[in-house]
């Protein structure tokens, strides 16, 4: 099986446009959640997310022509695609296209998109509908376009598994060139649906936070006052390489990723289980698949929404996967500053991962305050921290029961 | 007419007005695909309050082609 390394990344949320600008964000341990200005949700209970601010894509990514053609959701994906493509060295490359394909993750799709073209539907008639409302909408467009417009031959599609759809990418895209089909892969994911139906929706799961007075606060993972999750949009793309190419065209090397896990809940249709079964068999399966005992990982990622089961659960398992050194290392959740990003969280919470072990720091819990005598762990509240293990494992879950972890490894030849 | 029709085209495909003129073929010199027509022709249909039926787009090639058309039809 060929190494799989992580040699570029580009990520946007609400705490900045580019990977520099989330990452020192992150490490400063800010808040990335706000009112929603950009989408009339008036009618709606729940007002905040982690919300883009005065974004537009750049030219040499999509044309003014395309560029309404696309839902946002698509615009992220294709701007931190290009960042982390630029970041990898690639933009002139010798690798043959047909061995570099994407796998993206999309949870939702064209959620805003659909919403306006019912409208016009509505008011116009069926004659109406734009020729470009399908491609605006459809999930895989992400990595759709992502192939043309970085001439990608080779694998092209998207992953949908709600919450956990970019993790699974990853270990999609990583399998592509642990087998050799592929020598380099563009995947992560993106999300952007911060509109009336999906956060109508959520509202009426009751899943989100009610804290709308104090944005900066409502997403409190692991915090006795936590009382739901804080919905985010933007992307975050890695770009994987085969080690031994990576190495000899002289790339940079973020992190390796070493080990893959999924599972299912196999329980609920939304509701994690209670003692976090399938993240705990999803965390063991991960781990093992890597060939290291659970005592060599300093550092979660946790999926840690700010849900009062979820964030519980999560702590249960972890304790069952690692048993004692569960007290001995560091748990986080970067939600509690970018929201929940769905579709996309596990690409930028990868990214905040290898950058951990990139930079020898761990990204804090913000508005851990009160923490729950029943979340026990060490969740490195509200500070950043300095770090050294060598592997970090990142959890993500979704609707529908399914579970995916990924294990990264401090770069060493 | 004609100034009218190609500064609709050129806000659309945002091609340069510069480069079109009555002899501008859609395809051939704007190079539109088959999507780009089918949103120009929505946009000429609300522009001049008119419909146009798919079988009449279908020869509509060129700045011309829709000049001629859009007058006859007034």
């Amino acid at each position: 099986m060929n190494r799989v390394v992580i040699t570029g990344m580009g990520a946007i949320c609400g705490l900045g446009h580019s990977l520099d600008e989330v990452w020192g964000n992150i490490v400063e341990g800010k808040p990335g959640i706000s009112k929603i200005e950009n989408t009339n949700i008036e009618k709606l209970a729940v007002q905040i997310g982690g919300e883009v601010k005065n974004f537009a894509i750049a030219e040499d990514v999509l044309e003014a022509k395309e560029a309404p053609r696309f839902d946002k959701f698509i615009h992220f994906a294709l701007h931190s695609g290009f960042e982390a493509w630029k970041d990898a060295g690639l933009v002139d490359h010798s690798y043959d296209p047909g061995r570099i394909g994407t796998i993206l993750g999309v949870g939702m799709g064209g959620f805003p998109e659909i919403e306006s073209s019912y409208e016009t539907f509505l008011a116009k008639g069926p004659r109406r509908i734009s020729p470009f409302f399908i491609p605006a909408i459809i999930p895989n467009m992400a990595s759709g376009l992502m192939s043309i417009k970085l001439n990608l031959q080779g694998v092209n599609y998207t992953i949908a598994s709600a919450c956990a759809s970019a993790a699974h990418a990853i270990s999609a895209s990583a399998f592509e060139i642990m087998s050799g089909r592929q020598d380099v892969m563009v995947t992560g994911g993106a999300e952007s649906v911060l509109s009336n139906l999906p956060m109508g929706g959520f509202i009426s799961m009751k899943a989100l936070s009610k804290s709308v007075d104090e944005p900066e606060k409502a997403s409190r993972p692991f915090d006795k006052d936590r009382n739901g999750f804080v919905i985010g949009e933007g992307a975050g793309v890695l770009i994987l390489e085969n080690y031994d190419k990576a190495k000899a065209r002289g790339a940079r090397i973020y992190a390796e990723v070493v080990g893959h896990g999924t599972s299912s809940d196999a329980h609920h249709i939304t509701a994690p289980h209670p003692e976090g079964d399938g993240a705990y068999r999803c965390m063991k399966m991960c781990i093992e698949s890597a060939g290291i005992t659970p005592d060599k990982v300093g550092y979660v990622n946790a999926h840690g929404t700010s849900t009062p089961l979820g964030d519980l659960g999560e702590t249960k398992a972890i304790k069952k996967t690692f048993g004692n050194h569960a007290n001995e290392m560091f748990v986080s959740s970067t939600k509690s500053m970018t929201g929940h990003l769905l579709g996309a969280a596990g690409g930028i919470e990868s990214i905040f991962c290898a950058m951990a072990l990139y930079k020898g720091v761990l990204p804090p819990t913000i508005n851990l305050d009160n923490q729950d005598p029943e979340c026990d762990l060490d969740y490195v509240a509200n500070t950043a921290k300095e770090f050294q293990a060598e592997y970090v494992l990142n959890n993500s879950f979704g609707f529908g029961g399914t579970n995916s972890s990924l294990l990264l490894k401090r770069y060493t030849e | 007419m004609e100034e009218k029709v190609i500064k609709l085209v050129s806000d659309a495909t945002k091609i340069d007005i510069a480069k079109i003129n009555s002899g501008t073929s859609f395809v051939d010199d704007l190079n539109l695909d088959s999507l780009d027509i089918v949103e120009l022709m929505m946009k000429m249909e609300d522009e001049f309050g008119v419909e146009i039926p798919e079988e009449d787009a279908e020869g509509l090639k060129s700045i011309s082609d829709i000049v001629t058309y859009l007058e006859k039809k007034k």
